[in-house]
């Protein structure tokens, strides 16, 4: 299978590697995959008081598209609001990406994983601030 | 150190033809060479294609300690095991419909078993032991008195395990079930003696011992006589067996590959071996890297190793500067993680870490050492951006935690 050149930038040189604090009030994780399908992503962001992501980091285990999808993602969701983030879809990273057929699933385990880590940070506020 | 990059090891998926093989084949196809039918019987032309054929079979003959005349020419090994199991199947019906096999073979058999099946036979399909090799007793409790032949691969192509078929022949021969051996990936690593072995049928292939591609021969027993209904029908070819005009070129590169596998097999398995375990001397100190299938029984060829939390697919990707082959099927359309490796009861996520490495003539010891350094360095980078790397390093049980499957 050959890849995009955009698959190849984001898989030899990640943006964003990395984790945060998960107890953090203001980072919210989302972890979604499974190591047996071959795909894994753990997704980060740091959120600040007006609701805009600061910073994202990730680490994924999967194939060159999965890295490069949560990489890619990474950088767009920063400076995004979480309803900006949240409305990221799947379709527009396969696009930029040129992800294959047989690597759609990438893009839409990365869509899974901005929502996972957003329902993560507004779950741990609800309760804090409830 | 000097490599040519990339270097290639992947010498079970094929082998480049050897030099001497190619410069013997250019003589077999133009005006000035022979290039004639061997089955002319009229005239120089076709005496000498005939000629060539015929010492050509003698030369794989030799290779097994057969006599040519049970050497039938076919395209390849997959032509070779269709025509021995479905030919089997369909000659022998009548005394049983029953044929036993193993999980682990190539498709080119478990492909023919399934075609068998839906014309009204019925398989068992034995599962390997942990170390991919079959269980001697648990294959001789399944035959039947209505199986009519065990198909059993000599080598098995993903993880290089040789499996005992000296032994699975006497068991075969006591029961008076017929035998077929897959030897596509064992002839020049292994011996093969058919004086002794009670084999019946054994297929091969050229250009996994550096013959060319498309052409391979079945090897069909005569004492005990096996029969065997043919699946190409035509001009009555290798007597009735596989009609079809005999390509004299390929036939001519095969016998000279296997004659130098005659000569050279000794020696090659002794290099060979010790650049494998160097290679695995290289890189067994790492954490959590597995070698998947026997070490003892099994070609020198062959290294099969999961590198856990680290994804298959990359990790090819990231070894970019030496062709391997993953266990992980995720290279082709298919997301499923290498059959063989699961059949030896590896879990989803080691079948997914997992890297093939076969080398052969044409490698060098420098290829070795950059292997090593190579590999080394992208499974420490790619395990730095694992998430599962981090949690086994933090102690977590990754079976402790509930996946969302997808």
């Amino acid at each position: 299978m050959s890849y995009s050149e955009k698959v190849l930038d984001h898989y030899e040189n990640p943006r964003n590697v990395g984790a945060m604090d998960k107890d953090d009030a203001s980072v919210g994780t989302g972890m979604v995959g499974a190591p047996a399908c071959g795909d894994v992503m753990r997704l980060q962001i740091k959120v600040n008081e007006h609701g805009v992501i600061e910073d994202a980091k990730f680490k994924t285990y999967g194939c060159g598209s999965a890295i490069a999808s949560s990489s890619l993602l990474t950088e767009w969701v920063k400076g995004k609001t979480l309803e900006e983030a949240g409305a990221i879809k799947n379709t527009e990273i396969a696009e930029e990406l040129a992800l294959p057929p047989v690597k759609i699933h990438c893009s839409v385990l990365a869509e899974s994983a901005i929502k996972a880590a957003i329902e993560d940070y507004q779950s741990k506020n609800a309760t804090t601030t409830a | 150190m000097n490599v040519n990059l990339p270097i290639y090891m992947d010498y079970s998926a094929t082998t480049p033809v050897d030099p001497r093989v190619a410069e013997k084949m250019m003589h077999y196809l133009t005006l000035q060479g022979v290039f004639g039918n061997p089955a002319s019987r009229s005239h120089k032309f076709g005496w000498e294609a005939e000629h060539a054929v015929e010492e050509a079979r003698e030369h794989i003959a030799a290779l097994v300690n057969a006599d040519p005349k049970e050497i039938v020419w076919t395209s390849g090994a997959t032509e070779s095991n269709n025509l021995a199991i479905k030919g089997v199947a369909h000659f022998y019906q009548a005394q049983g419909k029953h044929i036993i096999t193993c999980k682990t073979e190539h498709k080119a058999v478990l492909d023919p078993c399934r075609q068998l099946e839906r014309e009204g036979f019925e398989v068992t399909y034995l599962d390997p032991q942990p170390n991919g090799l079959i269980d001697l007793k648990e294959l001789e409790a399944n035959i039947r008195k209505d199986t009519i032949l065990v198909s059993l691969m000599h080598v098995n192509n993903e993880i290089g395990v040789v499996a005992d078929i000296a032994a699975i022949g006497e068991i075969t021969r006591a029961h008076k079930v017929l035998f077929h051996v897959d030897a596509a990936q064992s002839t020049g690593k292994v011996a093969i003696d058919l004086e002794k072995m009670k084999v019946d049928l054994m297929s091969f292939s050229a250009h996994k011992t550096y013959g060319p591609k498309g052409v391979g021969a079945l090897y069909v027993r005569r004492k005990p006589r096996v029969r065997l209904e043919a699946q190409m029908h035509g001009g009555g070819h290798e007597r009735g067996m596989r009609s079809g005009t005999l390509a004299t070129h390929q036939c001519v590169g095969m016998g000279e590959a296997f004659r130098i596998a005659r000569e050279e097999m000794l020696s090659e398995g002794e290099r060979i071996k010790a650049l494998r375990d160097k290679l695995w001397n290289g890189i067994k100190d790492m954490e959590e890297v597995y070698v998947n299938g026997d070490l003892e029984h099994r070609v020198p060829h062959n290294l099969n190793v999961s590198f856990n939390f680290v994804e298959g697919e990359s990790l090819i990707m990231a070894l970019k500067d030496i062709a391997v082959s993953s266990g992980s099927a995720c290279t082709s359309a298919s997301l499923e993680p290498s059959y063989v490796l699961r059949a030896l009861g590896r879990d989803d996520e080691l079948a997914h870490s997992s890297i093939r490495f076969s080398i052969g003539r044409f490698t060098t010891e420098a290829d070795i050492d950059y292997a090593i350094d190579l590999i080394r360095n992208k499974v420490g980078k790619l395990r730095e951006l694992s998430p599962l790397w981090d949690m086994f390093k933090d102690g977590v049980d990754l079976k402790s935690i509930q996946w969302s499957a997808h």
